[in-house]
């Protein structure tokens, strides 16, 4: 029997706890052990940016974070940003510029580009397409995506 | 993809790092940002047996100025040290080059002293504090000692390190008035370099590491001993791959390499000298 190790993370505000294996990744924790499958696992080597999420505030790479790294902290997932039904307005400026296609990358590159504009609060186009460096579209719809990220700074 | 089974120690304290490190041995490594070391346990490269996460060591997370250089806390992350106000005024190559580290996602985790004990030729930082000539501070059991970068690595992935030290600070001289340039060489966003080229010149003196040109970051010392010497840059850059020992590989041939990376040190070395 392996090592088995507690761990208490705040993700979207709720306090969660379980005991797993020190090599259950983030993304584990938060997809098999709370049932928040919004975040995604694309290339599972921490190149494409599927499995973005926040942790204390900026955006990481949850498959490349084991869960008992993130004990103590506060995780946000993309099923953390609306408020009721209300939508946060980086989702709303997704949906306005028609910032997705498949969707599958959607998750990742919302909440890095949350990050990105926290850091940078007024990006020019360059800085938006450099900053999301780290997540991976394979529909290639970065235009839309980019706009949408621009129309979200533009509009806060 | 989970990792191979681990057991996990949270020291809370740099002394208790290295107290575990000595009770485990060769089956330890410690955990800093992870970024390195995790996708390797993930493809099975690399299967510790314990994982000793140094990551809440807040104490080994700074950057000082310490007189004639600046001392670099080992788990500072990627992210901090390209922010920092004293590094973009005294060692801006340094800052610039952490910059280039991944992408905002993994400079977010990784750390400086992650990603040197990692000794990757391939990664951005470990010629950067090459070509800085900067000293490393490593902790054991039998007390701290400094190896200095051009001693520090030692073959592919393989550092001076001993197994059971820790790298805690790197100092880096203040060069406060040279020029500068950091260029990398990729075909795709996020890539490791190709070829890159950390540089730095204060007139005659100047100091020149290529990144990926050979199984540890090289230092191009005919570049720098023409540059003292006199030479113009067109005729030191020629000199770029005396050192190095290009391998061929699926982005790049050891050729194209070589020709890139002469290419690479004459342009650094053009902007380092305007």
């Amino acid at each position: 029997m392996s090592q088995m190790i507690k761990v208490a993370i705040t993700v979207n505000g709720q306090q969660t706890t379980a005991t797993v294996e020190p090599r259950t990744l983030l993304v584990q924790y938060l997809r098999d052990n709370l049932n928040l499958t919004a975040t995604n696992i694309g290339c599972d080597t921490s190149s494409c940016g599927a499995c973005t999420v926040h942790l204390n505030g900026e955006a990481v790479k949850s498959c490349t974070i084991l869960a008992v790294q993130a004990d103590g902290e506060n995780v946000t997932t993309v099923e953390g940003l609306a408020n009721g039904n209300e939508m946060h307005p980086m989702q709303q400026a997704f949906m306005a510029n028609h910032g997705l296609q498949c969707g599958y990358c959607t998750p990742g590159m919302v909440m890095a580009a949350i990050s990105l504009v926290k850091d940078i609060p007024n990006p020019t186009e360059e800085d938006v397409r450099i900053g999301l460096e780290g997540n991976l579209c394979r529909c290639t719809g970065y235009h839309n995506i980019v706009q949408s990220v621009l129309a979200y700074a533009e509009g806060k | 993809m989970y990792p191979a089974a681990f057991d996990y120690k949270r020291p809370e304290s740099a002394a208790e790092a290295i107290s575990l490190v000595n009770e485990f041995g060769d089956d330890a490594k410690f955990l800093a940002g992870g970024h390195s070391l995790l996708p390797l346990m993930k493809l099975r490269l690399a299967q510790p047996t314990v994982l000793i996460d140094i990551g809440r060591l807040a104490d080994l997370s700074y950057v000082r100025d310490a007189g004639d250089h600046i001392a670099i806390g080992a788990l500072t992350r990627h992210k901090d040290v390209e922010t920092s106000a004293l590094l973009r005024q005294h060692v801006p190559l340094l800052a610039d080059a952490a910059a280039h580290v991944g992408d905002r996602q993994v400079r977010h985790r990784g750390t400086i002293g992650g990603s040197i004990a990692h000794a990757d030729s391939a990664s951005d930082l470990p010629a950067t504090i090459l070509a800085l000539g900067a000293k490393l501070i490593v902790e054991g059991i039998g007390g701290r000692r400094e190896i200095s970068a051009v001693d520090f690595f030692k073959g592919f992935l393989e550092s001076a390190l001993l197994p059971d030290e820790l790298l805690v600070e790197i100092q880096v001289p203040k060069l406060s008035n040279a020029g500068w340039s950091f260029l990398k060489f990729n075909r795709r966003a996020q890539d490791w370099a190709i070829v890159g080229v950390a540089a730095w010149r204060d007139a005659g003196n100047c100091g020149v590491a290529l990144v990926n040109m050979g199984s540890t970051p090289i230092l191009a010392t005919s570049v720098v001993r023409a540059i003292a010497d006199g030479a113009s840059v067109a005729d030191a850059a020629t000199l770029a791959c005396a050192e190095a020992e290009p391998q061929s590989d699926n982005n790049a041939t050891a050729e194209y390499r070589t020709h890139l990376a002469q290419v690479l040190v004459k342009r650094a070395l053009d902007t380092c000298s305007r």
